[in-house]
């Protein structure tokens, strides 16, 4: 029953407003693709989730530990170290509690403990990876969320032969699919953009072609509104799209502190 | 890893025949295709297949970290974790301490404004004993403009840290220990990249900078995801991941210049975003400035950006990208002791301002 209800619990981004578009946070048994401009923060968002998996039940997380796949390079542990931290007090703040003792499962390095991270440098390894992730999290089901940073790196450059290269990303995506619901957690994957010549001019999309983007349960896309972050819901079974505006600060992803944000309906 | 034999996988040996009778040698050859392939191409049953391909990953896959695990690593390799200090006391505290090991950084700005400086003066620090602050050790520096300078180099020496040059003998020295390349080509520069190799792997070089990497990749890299035909036709792409491995197993600091041209491909807006709103105003201000040469693929490929920019009569260096600091510009001046910031506070900038490039001429 305890996980049954763990599986429909979400993981929260650490923006309330982000988490309401997204109906509550990310969802356990799916996979949710998160692309963006360089720098705009995606790999900030992918730490926040790798400790927000961990809130305890108690105070309204889930408990569970996360796997960060690193493909780039750009993870950095003195980061998750903050935003944990944060992430600790904050939820410590929302509860009201005063504890005057912090237990040692909710000190920051016992966050950091909790997240198995891979570095993976080729296309082949990323492809292993993933096969072997079945029998990884057999042996460790208090898994909740895979991140992966960035899919697209590796594909991008490395892989000659485009047909071969939709069908690769296409069983990959599968079997991300299948992992998701079979152990009841989150998938994410962060994306890169490219630019497509259309109607004219030159517009932003995701990268790893159009194929790919039909494999993903649900896309966000983060954005700059002129000077302000926004995400926007491109995608979703059954949630409208939406767009909002949040922060990057010391302490991870926040709401905007700013008067005139606002949640747009589109 | 890639490379790993299916020879050696222990896969029971009837299956083990098969994928070599196909010349399916490499981990890398059979996690290419797709399991419904290599049903086909080697004969086999569902269940033989996912078996071999499961044992084939799990001895590729590379082993994981706790990030616990990762932070005590880099907190004992050496003072600042490895870090080079640039010696701008507020930019190496954004920066946790210096510039990290293990990943590309990249300086981009127009021409004049002091990327080269800047770089000379990195390559001295990294030469200093360690307690002048420095990684006492060699420097590799790829001049592919013919930038460097061995006069410009000891004279910043002698007026950024004089109580060392006066010392006799010691200015050929910590100039010995800078080795520049000149590679005139792409693939010069390939080739002196695997050269190296060895001196990485064995410790010797403890700073490697590339000025600058847009001299090298010629024309515009073509952006738009249908023209990709492969690596002979992305040079860029292909060098990327080669820089990128050799940061990774080098465990180096690794700085890269870049140019800056004018905006014509570059793209700023999905289409989801429509038109109006406050999109013109942004354009327009957007439209006025420089972006980095190269694209975005090689913006998502650094991890750490310093921008370099002039306006209002000033010089400035700014954080635009780096996954542990916040957006924060410091002014500079360049004079006879190389790059000298201003003031140790950054100023910190919103939004986009942080990674747009402006360059007004300067009076004399």
């Amino acid at each position: 029953m305890l996980s049954e209800e763990q599986a429909l619990r979400h993981i929260s981004t650490g923006s309330g407003d982000l988490d309401s578009i997204l109906g509550g946070g990310i969802h356990c048994k799916e996979v949710t693709e998160i692309g963006g401009v360089p720098g705009i923060g995606k790999t900030q968002l992918g730490i926040q989730l790798a400790i927000n998996v961990q809130i305890p039940y108690d105070f309204g997380g889930l408990g569970g530990k996360a796997i960060y796949i690193d493909t780039e390079g750009s993870f950095m542990a003195e980061r998750a170290y903050q935003i944990a931290e944060a992430s600790i007090l904050d939820t410590f703040d929302n509860f009201g509690c005063q504890l005057k003792e912090i237990p040692e499962k909710l000190k920051a390095e016992s966050f950091l403990a909790n997240i198995f991270y891979f570095r993976i440098c080729s296309y082949t390894e990323q492809i292993a990876l993933i096969n072997y992730l079945d029998q990884f999290l057999v042996e460790h089901k208090d898994v909740k969320i895979v991140i992966i940073d960035s899919v697209t790196f590796h594909f991008r450059q490395d892989f000659d032969d485009l047909a071969l290269r939709t069908r690769v990303l296409g069983g990959m995506s599968q079997k991300l699919m299948n992992l998701a619901k079979k152990f009841s957690l989150s998938v994410v994957l962060m994306n890169q953009v490219t630019t497509k010549f259309t109607e004219g001019s030159f517009h932003l999309t995701l990268a790893l072609g159009d194929s790919w983007s039909h494999s993903c349960t649900n896309r966000v896309i983060l954005y700059w509104n002129g000077n302000d972050r926004y995400a926007y819901l491109d995608k979703s079974p059954y949630l409208r799209p939406a767009s909002v505006h949040f922060s990057v600060t010391g302490k991870g992803i926040r709401d905007a502190t700013s008067q005139c944000k606002r949640v747009r309906m589109m | 890893m890639a490379n790993k034999l299916i020879s050696q996988m222990g896969l029971p040996l009837p299956i083990a025949n098969v994928f070599a009778a196909r010349s399916i040698i490499t981990a890398k050859d059979a996690l290419s295709i797709p399991e419904s392939d290599l049903m086909a191409l080697l004969d086999l049953g569902r269940d033989q297949v996912a078996s071999a391909v499961a044992r084939i990953s799990e001895i590729t896959c590379p082993p994981y970290q706790t990030v616990l695990s990762l932070m005590e690593d880099r907190r004992t390799s050496g003072c600042h974790g490895g870090r080079l200090p640039t010696l701008l006391k507020g930019l190496d505290e954004a920066l946790g301490g210096g510039i990290p090991p293990g990943l590309l950084t990249e300086l981009v700005g127009p021409s004049g404004i002091g990327k080269t400086q800047f770089c000379l003066k990195l390559s001295l620090i990294a030469a200093l004993p360690t307690c002048y602050g420095g990684l006492n050790g060699r420097v590799i520096y790829i001049d592919t403009e013919s930038k460097f300078s061995s006069r410009r180099i000891i004279e910043i020496g002698e007026n950024s840290f004089p109580q060392i040059f006066q010392t006799e003998g010691m200015a050929q020295e910590m100039a010995g220990r800078i080795v520049v390349l000149r590679p005139a080509s792409l693939s010069e520069f390939t080739q002196s990249l695997e050269k190296i190799k060895l001196s990485l792997i064995q410790r010797e070089v403890n700073l490697l900078i590339i000025d600058s990497m847009a001299g090298l990749i010629s024309g515009n890299p073509r952006e738009n995801e249908s023209c990709t035909r492969g690596s002979r036709q992305q040079p860029l792409g292909w060098t990327l991941s080669f820089l990128k491995s050799v940061a990774e197993f080098s465990r180096i600091p690794i700085v890269v210049t870049n140019q800056v041209r004018g905006q014509s491909t570059e793209a700023f807006h999905y289409p989801f975003e429509g038109l109006g709103g406050n999109d013109n105003v942004t354009s327009e201000r957007l439209e006025s400035h420089l972006v980095a040469a190269l694209g975005i693929q090689w913006a998502h490929a650094v991890t750490i950006r310093l921008v370099l920019e002039a306006h209002s009569g000033q010089r400035y260096i700014k954080v635009a990208k780096s996954p542990y600091s916040p957006p924060l510009a410091f002014p500079f001046i360049v004079d006879s002791s190389g790059i000298v910031p201003l003031s140790d506070d950054g100023i910190e900038l919103t939004g986009q301002e942080i990674s747009t490039i402006r360059f007004q001429v300067q009076p004399i």
